[in-house]
């Protein structure tokens, strides 16, 4: 089928906005080129794809972008009591100043035009790879741009277990920023590694993360996305998981215009495991949407999807969960569950729930609900003297927690509890 | 405590009236227990007294301690000393059992314009408390009666009336679903908050609870309505020979 006028014309202008980087090893120019040429080929995201039904992705393509105030707030940073590597981003901009020395024992780090620079051959096995590999069955347009274009970010590559995990902090200065990062991180055989990252980024912010994970290798990934309400972001999960690997990425996000975030997880090798998860709390003229994809091509492997979503006054979620049993991905347990909690009458939560199976050995199942909060526990909680405000809070982070209680690190995850009930409660206020 | 005049009460949705013309005196210090047939509208009275949504109050009044109680949120008359003891307990999946009650008593202290209790107090006394109920550190540790047996989900509400201290406690069933030594255990729970300033409306269909809890006053619910009342020779009146005689005597 021919793509659509407005899709490659859109695809263009994608590409004409952002500078073609410059100075760059040949082989890091030929994937840039690839990239350019996937996203030529197959066009820009448009309302009428399949995948985009639900997601307008319009003020993701726009030019220039629509602004977006920083939002001030007085909030001591999330991870601010871990101890880490804190790399900050000023508008999708790396800052030294602001960041720690960039070096820890264990990881190879380095940012990644310096990478892009060099002939690195694990950065040349893993740069755009992940990406063009999850190009396929469903097209991902921006994290094709993003390829093509992304000059920030760093190259992890990861030996043993780093004493710390690694912080990229996205700050947000600018109402009309414009970003794009990519990062890479090698996981090596049996090593383990934590990244965290946090921060609105920018006005608009498109975010690639590629994690390859060699054989016993973990990797853990927990993410929360800042508050700022005018704030736009399309992000791409890029994972592959080798024999006996471990992969759990959460993510939180409050509040925020528009937030795309994609994940893609391949088993290479047998015995997996992998867990995507997200907590999410929005109101008002708020859209986030999770588009999550695991392809199941090894034996004995196991993936859990856990979204869910908090939403009221109008606010809208929505959830894209596939799970693809590859013929000889035998004795495959696969797990999907998205929910949504809506708190009036004008939010609403869409949910598209897909399997597609081809082994016949396999355990999958997956559920999705959409309701209010249960009248008859608020009750019991107000019996007790609770008032209707607290009641729901509680009921509002019960209803998180299967989502939280996902992340490995309970530090990490009474980090998130931490801050999410800080939030409800001021907002209570 | 409380004075309940002429209540009649129905379901909101429905065309069905459930309380008809309640009248009901409960003195502090006193422990007053309520029998009557399946049916006749004793939980329904607890839930109108705790504030429940779905029920229509079509006249009447019931005061506590001088405040008009129709006219108050749930959590308001919790604050104001009002309890139930639920005929059903819920489970509540994701909030934990501690954090429910310190979450709830701290809620209370502050509405009243009482300190908040720190932690290290709260545990203290929780444990304290958790202890003569027979009641594990872990099941205190799980969310609120998520996986508890029935029999605990009813010593949990008991602990729930022993942390928070209420004045007026309405226990509906508190006995049902409880072996022997449990409700030695409730009833002990419940008599040792016994008190001038407190009283009990103890809602049960056996005579065995009030061997453990002796109530001052005895009332016959039927039909929506008190259609008797008498001393605990009333309730030994029921185990022997039910509710038939009675029934007809008021008929
Ligand atoms: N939400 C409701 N919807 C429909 N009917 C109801 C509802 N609540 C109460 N009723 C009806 O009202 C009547 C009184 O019920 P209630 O639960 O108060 O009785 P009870 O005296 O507590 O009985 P039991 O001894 O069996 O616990 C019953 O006929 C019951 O079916
Ligand atoms: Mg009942």
């Amino acid at each position: 089928m021919a793509v659509p006028a407005l899709k490659l014309d859109g695809a263009q202008t994608l590409l004409a906005a952002a500078p073609e980087p410059s100075g760059e090893a040949s082989w890091a120019r030929s994937v840039r080129q690839a990239a350019a040429r996937r996203l030529a080929e197959r066009g820009a995201p448009v309302r009428r794809d399949e995948y985009w039904r639900y997601t307008d992705p319009q003020s993701l393509t726009c030019q220039p972008p629509v602004a977006a105030a920083p939002f001030e707030n007085d909030e001591a940073p999330l991870f601010g009591g871990a101890d880490r590597l804190k790399l900050v981003f000023v508008d999708g901009v790396f800052s030294r100043e602001l960041s720690d020395p960039v070096e820890l024992e264990g990881i190879e780090i380095q940012p990644l035009s310096e990478a892009l620079s060099t002939d690195i051959h694990w950065a040349r096995e893993l740069f755009g790879v992940l990406e063009a590999r999850g190009q396929t069955p469903v097209d991902r347009p921006m994290a094709a741009l993003n390829t093509a274009r992304a000059t920030e970010g760093f190259a992890i590559r990861v030996h043993g277990r780093p004493g710390k995990p690694v912080n990229f902090v996205y700050l947000h200065e600018d109402a009309l920023s414009d970003a794009m990062v990519h990062n890479i991180v090698r996981v090596e055989a049996g090593a383990d590694f934590t990244l965290l990252e946090n921060g609105p980024a920018a006005a608009r912010f498109n975010k690639v993360l590629e994690v390859d994970v060699a054989d016993d290798g973990a990797f853990h990934h927990v993410r929360a996305q800042g508050r700022d309400h005018e704030r736009r972001a399309v992000t791409g999960t890029f994972a592959r998981l080798g024999a006996r690997s471990t992969f759990k990425s959460f993510t939180l996000t409050v509040n925020g215009r528009l937030t795309r975030n994609e994940c893609v997880v391949e088993f290479t090798g047998d015995d997996g495991i992998a867990h995507v998860a997200g907590a999410c709390v929005g109101e008002g003229d708020f859209r986030h949407d999770d588009t999550v994809f695991v392809t199941h091509d090894a034996v004995n492997c196991e993936s859990r999807q856990v979204f869910k979503k908090v939403l009221r006054s109008g606010a809208m979620g929505i959830f894209q969960g596939k799970i693809l049993v590859k013929p000889d991905a035998q004795k495959t347990d696969g797990y999907q569950i998205s929910q949504g909690l809506l708190l009036d009458d004008d939010s609403q939560f869409l949910a598209k729930p897909e399997l597609e199976i081809y082994a016949d050995d396999v355990a999958c199942s997956h559920g999705s609900t959409c309701g209010a909060v249960d009248e008859t526990l608020l009750f019991y909680l107000r019996s007790r003297g609770v008032s209707r405000g607290e009641a729901e809070e509680l009921l509002v982070l019960a209803f998180l927690d299967e989502a939280i209680a996902e992340i490995e690190d309970p530090a990490l995850a009474d980090d998130i509890r931490a801050r999410l009930a800080a939030w409800l409660a001021r907002r209570r206020r | 405590m409380l004075t309940i005049k002429n209540l009649h009460a129905g379901l909101e949705e429905e065309d069905k009236k459930i309380l008809k013309g309640v009248d009901l005196e409960v003195k502090a210090g006193e422990v007053h227990a309520i029998m009557g047939p399946n049916g006749s509208g004793k939980s329904t009275l607890s839930y109108v007294l705790a504030g429940r949504d779905g029920y229509d109050v079509t006249e009447g009044s019931v005061e506590m301690n001088g405040s008009e109680l129709l006219d108050l949120e749930p959590e308001e008359r919790a604050a104001a000393g009002l309890f139930l003891a639920f005929q059903y307990p819920v489970e509540i999946p994701g909030v934990g059992n501690m954090t429910f009650l310190r979450t709830a008593l701290n809620a209370q202290r502050k509405a009243r314009g009482e300190e908040e209790l720190n932690a290290a107090d709260f545990l203290r006394m929780l444990r304290e408390k958790a202890k003569a109920l027979d009641i594990s550190q872990e099941m205190l540790k799980r969310p609120v009666n998520v996986g508890f047996s029935g029999g605990e989900k009813k010593r949990n509400e008991i602990l729930q009336m022993a942390v928070l201290e209420p004045k007026m406690c309405i226990l509906d069933e508190t006995d049902s679903g409880l072996d022997v030594d449990a409700m030695k255990l409730v009833a002990q729970g419940v008599n040792a908050l016994r008190g001038k300033d407190r009283a009990f409306l103890v809602i049960t269909h056996y005579q065995r609870l009030l061997d453990h809890i002796v109530p001052d006053v005895v009332h016959i619910m039927a039909e929506g309505r008190i259609i008797k009342t008498g001393g605990p020779e009333l309730a030994l009146e029921v185990e022997h020979n039910g509710y038939a005689d009675i029934l007809k005597s008021v008929a």
